[in-house]
């Protein structure tokens, strides 16, 4: 209670959660709203942004509607982003975990094997893997996951690191309680405040990947996606801007919500770092 | 000093390797046979010439073989051939790496200057209307994607006011040489580089700016103002480098993500950079010049943390000589 | 240096007030003091006395959030809280210098030794290089310390915590301030360290005639050093006057409470009641060593510390063995691989006549129950996500107790520790450090242990609870016969409660015997600087609080 209310004077974290709630509620309501393909041609070529009442973001150059492309676009960012993020987590806390709780040989040979994924820049590393698996939506799932997780496993083997030396899991550990056991209900509870904070903002960055993947046309020829449409736009730029702009601002906009939310709940977990409370 | 450059160089190499094993054994792992689609392209569904592309790259061998002629090739310098281009990867790539290099470069320390400009000024005047603005600045840049803010880059300053060159290197057909051609390729590279590294200004503003505060509570500042040193020597002589080196190394470990960003960038900006090159040679199923493009991308890598490293040794007098 | 003059710094009717969200309204409430020049001041409360906030108000140090609300600081004569920011800052360092609690945080870690004291001079108008960087050498001399010259170039990690304090001693003498506070400045070094400090405070403190605010928590450090204590309970003041009437003429019942929970040696020790049977041994180590490595690889040596080396001692029922030493000295690290927290590298653990010391993780876990350990941070050894009845009842549960079994026990030891039942419930931030170091001794208790490993137990805690928990586990351990080691480095505490100390150093035993020998007659070299360093010998705190002993009752 008394953290909803801490949570709710945090401006920002108020804002993302109004403009993230605005893209779920388009995301759902885009059948609704432009029922049908958002792929077939519905009016004229490059008609301008309020041109046409009708089209209020204008058309591409197959007379599209812009609008609804990012409706329906809205759906394969979310879910990508979030799914991505859940399987990378997932990932990597477990790696992270038993290196941190084991130490020694264990964290030596996880540690090693992370740097292999870490020293690949992580984009080029989703691109190669999209491509080779054929581009859909599980293949730009998975390879969002795996290149993310890195991040995760050395976080939460720094956290078990420092509070395996804790008092209250060494205590664990002299009343004889097993390995398993002291990491799920002494460490890990303890370490999952970073670990959401950290995931709220992975779900952010996986949006940018999705898009990026999609702009260079690695996207789920499916689904209709914001970063496809502005690379689909990209040699219209000089007659039809309003192609990229919009597709782009809708995923700053989607981008910016969930970071601001992160924050939100940084500081909620954090409360030190903001004012000084006892 | 010597030890620890032995030792690093041991690590590198290890890391290395480990990098060539994995992505040698992902491209296998991919479906289809690069040989097939060769074949195809060249309108052949001849058995006979399908043999002989997969005996000429080495690809009716086993994977452990495969693997092991590619490794001791990578020792000797021998990248192997591009499938597409029939010149040795590692021309292909030497060719390419310079614009690369160029831009991420130029990317990064335009990125660190300014971030870590910007952090220290919101850190230092921390609940003005400046450090607002910082702030609010750098949030919205760390969530605007890289090719959008690049194409808008080019429809504001190339399209509509005309003051920079929307794509390639440098003008072709002018025939600069010398200071003019520098000039040239400086004119082209304001914009990749700088849409490549806003989005690390961001990160590294929010990071300094985080630091510096961090620093700020520490106890020794509190002695240097028990001392009576005044408040801008405080932030110049005590904070700022107990700040400053995180962000140092948290960016030297950043810099290989550039290269990512880059394959964004040259696409965009028409860039002739190994980004793009490694891109293609995906879409041609060229996989020794992918091999070799993340090679050397990795080797670079590894060059650019250990000089941080070593760097890291000469500012902080703490580490190195435990 | 008479008193007869206006003082050189006058505290009056300070108050200032704590932000909404705490659990008192004030920081410090009319507080009211003075400080004569050459003399040594003593502030001297428990946590959350308030007893470091007039030294921060009139460095003008405080944070952001604290402003005083009412009364001065008068500095020769002009009110402190009055004046503009910068001629706080001139004032600071030239007029009044300060010297911190943590030496090792103290110092910037990027600068080196000579260029922090170099800067005082710098910023307050000395501007000749050369003068400046003979002074430094001056100072790094005047404060004890060994070849200034190298030292001068060196960074503050290379130096021990003693070396640390006394650089921060010469950076606050550089300008030879009128006033000197010093902020609980030894409180973070082991006994010996301690001791030199104070004396080089005293000694530079007569030397240059300046006054002296000395804050601490420790009765011992005043009675060694106070020419006048203040003592202060929950922001207020409750007692002022020379030392000689505070230390053993108390009149606060505050003070004598205070005075009477400092840790002394048991009047009834003498020869050993129970002197227990050979039969009666409980744990035997022998020969135990442990070494540790850290860093090194291929090419880099690693480095090598023998933290417990050749150790051999034996633990009887119901005894209570101290092992006292200074930090580094392997005290806890011995508790540790005793407990097989820590692997042993060579020698044996008997416990009942089994050796213990070979025995896998998996294969001793179950025989953990029997030899429990209490820790030393009560806000650390809690898992602050589970409540207290969790906490309790997860040991006998995972050795095989039915749960409605673990709750009751947990229920009785939680009454037998003195804390209601409605702790079972409740989580531990809802409870103070001493309430916290109870749960953890009912923690060790529910497994119904032989051995009790206490590792620092009631360092952590102010005074008057230290003496509280410390009869506490006297009480179970008379009670229920168990064999204790109890790891300290405070010698006072050692005095109180064991029956044999074993002093460390370096990882080795170099005495051991009952406390009669160890205090009285110490053998050792290094046993006799310890003693001699403890604080407060000449003084008698029972003596001090005997007289009022009904009263507070």
């Amino acid at each position: 209670m008394q953290n909803l209310k801490r949570f709710s004077q945090n401006y920002g974290a108020v804002l993302g959660l109004v403009i993230l709630g605005l893209i779920i509620a388009m995301a759902l309501a885009a059948p609704l709203l432009f029922p049908g393909n958002p792929w077939r041609t519905v009016a004229m070529p490059l008609l301008r942004p309020m041109e046409n009442p009708d089209f209020l973001l204008g058309t591409d150059m197959l007379g599209r509607d812009i609008a609804a492309g990012i409706a329906h676009g809205a759906k394969v960012s979310l879910l990508i982003g979030v799914v991505s993020t859940l399987v990378a987590v997932l990932i990597g806390v477990s790696i992270g975990a038993l290196a941190g709780f084991y130490g020694g040989r264990v964290d030596d040979l996880l540690m090693r094997f992370t740097e292999f994924f870490q020293i690949i820049p992580a984009f080029a590393m989703a691109v190669v893997l999209v491509a080779i698996f054929s581009p859909n939506i599980v293949s730009i799932t998975l390879a969002i996951a795996v290149v993310s997780w890195p991040g995760v496993a050395r976080l939460v083997r720094a956290e078990f690191l420092s509070l395996r030396e804790r008092e209250f899991v060494q205590a664990a550990i002299v009343i004889g309680q097993s390995g398993p056991r002291i990491i799920m209900t002494q460490v890990l509870p303890n370490a999952i405040s970073p670990i959401i904070v950290t995931a709220s903002l992975m779900v952010a960055t996986a949006i940018l990947t999705e898009s990026a993947l999609s702009f260079l046309g690695l996207g789920d020829r499916n689904m209709m996606s914001w970063g496809f449409m502005i690379g689909a736009a990209r040699t219209m730029l000089r007659e039809a801007w309003w192609m990229s702009f919009f597709p782009g601002l809708a995923i700053l906009l989607a981008v910016l919500a969930i970071n601001l939310i992160g924050e939100g709940i940084n500081d909620l977990m954090n409360p030190h770092l903001r004012g000084r409370k006892k | 000093m010597l030890s620890f450059t032995l030792q690093r160089i041991g690590k590198a190499v290890v890391v290395i390797i480990g990098v060539i094993i994995l992505n040698f054994l992902l491209i296998k792992l991919a479906p289809g046979d690069p040989a097939a689609i060769l074949a195809g392209e060249a309108g052949s569904g001849d058995p006979q010439y399908l043999e002989n592309l997969r005996a000429q790259f080495g690809l009716d061998r086993p994977v452990p073989v495969q693997l092991w002629n590619y490794l001791s090739g990578v020792l000797t310098g021998d990248l192997g051939f591009s499938y597409r281009n029939q010149v040795p990867v590692l021309s292909l790539i030497l060719e390419r790496l310079p614009a690369t290099l160029l831009l991420t470069g130029a990317a990064f320390a335009f990125s660190l200057a300014t971030g870590v400009l910007f952090g220290v000024m919101a850190a230092r005047y921390r609940g003005s209307a400046l450090d607002s603005i910082i702030t609010t600045l750098a949030l919205v840049f760390y969530a605007t994607p890289l090719f959008w803010i690049a194409l808008m880059s080019v429809l504001l300053f190339s399209i509509n006011l005309g003051w920079l060159p929307p794509f390639d290197m440098e003008t072709i057909g002018a025939g600069y040489t010398g200071w003019r051609r520098a000039l040239d390729i400086a004119h082209h590279l304001i914009l990749p580089a700088v849409t490549l590294g806003l989005f690390y200004t961001a990160v590294y503003t929010r990071l300094t700016r985080a630091s510096m505060l961090e620093v700020m509570g520490l106890d020794f500042v509190k002695t240097a103002r028990a001392k009576g040193v005044p408040n801008k020597r405080i932030i110049r002589r005590h904070v700022l480098r107990n700040a400053v080196l995180p962000v140092f190394t948290f960016a030297s470990m950043q810099a290989g993500q550039l290269v990512g960003g880059a394959i964004l960038t040259e696409t965009v900006f028409a860039w002739p950079g190994i980004g793009r090159l490694m891109f293609d040679a995906l879409m041609q199923r060229d996989y020794p010049v992918l091999l070799g493009v993340f090679l050397v991308t990795a080797i670079v890598v590894v060059i650019v943390n250990f000089i941080a490293d070593l760097l890291y040794r000469i500012v902080d007098p703490r580490i190195g000589i435990a | 240096m008479s008193s007869a003059e206006a003082p050189l710094l006058s505290v009056k009717g300070l108050s200032i007030p704590l932000p909404p969200g705490f659990d008192r309204d004030y920081a410090i409430k009319d507080i009211t003091y003075d400080l004569d020049a050459g003399e040594i001041l003593c502030v001297v409360g428990e946590s959350g006395s308030g007893k470091s906030m007039t030294a921060n108000a009139l460095m003008g140090l405080l944070p952001s959030y604290l402003k005083p609300s009412d009364g001065s600081i008068e500095y020769k004569g002009r009110d402190l809280l009055s004046r503009s920011e910068e001629e706080l800052r001139e004032l600071r360092g030239r007029e009044i210098a300060m010297v911190f609690q943590e030496p090792l945080s103290a110092l910037n870690p990027l600068m080196t030794v000579g260029d922090q004291i170099d800067e005082v001079m710098l910023v307050h108008g000395e501007t000749d290089r050369s003068v400046r960087a003979r002074r430094v050498m001056d100072l790094l001399d005047y404060v004890g310390l060994p070849d200034p010259k190298t030292l001068k170039d060196s960074y503050p990690f290379r130096l021990s915590g003693g070396q640390r304090q006394r650089v921060v001693i010469a950076m606050a003498l550089a300008l030879e301030p009128s006033v000197l506070i010093a902020d609980e400045p030894t409180t973070a070094l082991d006994v010996t360290t301690q001791a030199q400090i104070l004396d080089l405070i005293k000694r530079i403190q007569q030397a240059k005639g300046m006054g002296v605010i000395f804050v601490t928590h420790d009765f011992g450090v005043v009675a060694d050093i106070a020419d006048r204590v203040v003592v202060m309970e929950k922001g207020l003041v409750v007692e002022t006057g020379p030392a000689e009437q505070v230390l053993n003429a108390p009149r606060h019942p505050y003070t004598r409470r205070l005075i009477k929970a400092v840790p002394h040696r048991r009047a009834e020790d003498g020869a050993d009641a129970s002197s227990p049977a050979a039969d009666d041994v409980l744990l035997e180590v022998r020969n135990l060593n442990k070494t540790y490595r850290s860093g090194g690889g291929l090419f880099a040596k690693p480095r090598i510390v023998p933290a417990v080396q050749k150790i051999s001692l034996t633990l009887r029922q119901g005894q209570t063995l101290g092992i006292v030493g200074e930090s580094g000295s392997g005290k806890s690290t011995l508790g540790r691989v005793i407990i097989k927290l820590t692997p042993s590298d060579g020698g044996q653990i008997l416990y009942n006549g089994k050796d213990i010391a070979p025995l896998s993780p998996a294969a001793f876990r179950p025989m953990r129950q029997k030899i429990q350990m209490i820790f030393q941070d009560p806000f650390a050894s809690l898992n602050p996500r589970q409540t207290v009845g969790r906490i309790l009842v997860d040991g006998p549960l995972a050795n095989g107790v039915s749960r409605a079994a673990a709750q009751r026990r947990a229920e009785e030891l939680l009454a037998r520790v003195g804390l209601d039942a409605s702790a079972y419930k409740r989580y531990p931030h809802e409870f103070s450090g001493g309430q916290r170091q109870r749960i953890g001794i009912a923690r060790a208790l529910m497994l119904d242990p032989e051995v009790l490993i206490a590792d620092e137990s009631v360092s952590a805690l102010d005074v008057s609870v230290q003496e509280q928990v410390l009869k506490l586990l006297k009480e179970i351990q008379d009670q229920l016969k168990l064999g204790m080691i109890f790891i300290t480095h405070d010698l006072r505490v050692a005095a109180q409660i064991c029956d044999s100390v074993a002093v460390m150093r370096r990882g080795e035993i170099v005495e051991m015997g009952p406390p009669s020998q160890i205090f009285d007659a110490p053998q050792h070299e290094y046993t006799q600087r310890l003693i001699a360093a403890i604080p407060g010998k000449g003084w008698d705190p029972q003596e001090a609080a005997q007289g009022s002993y009904e009263e507070t009752v």
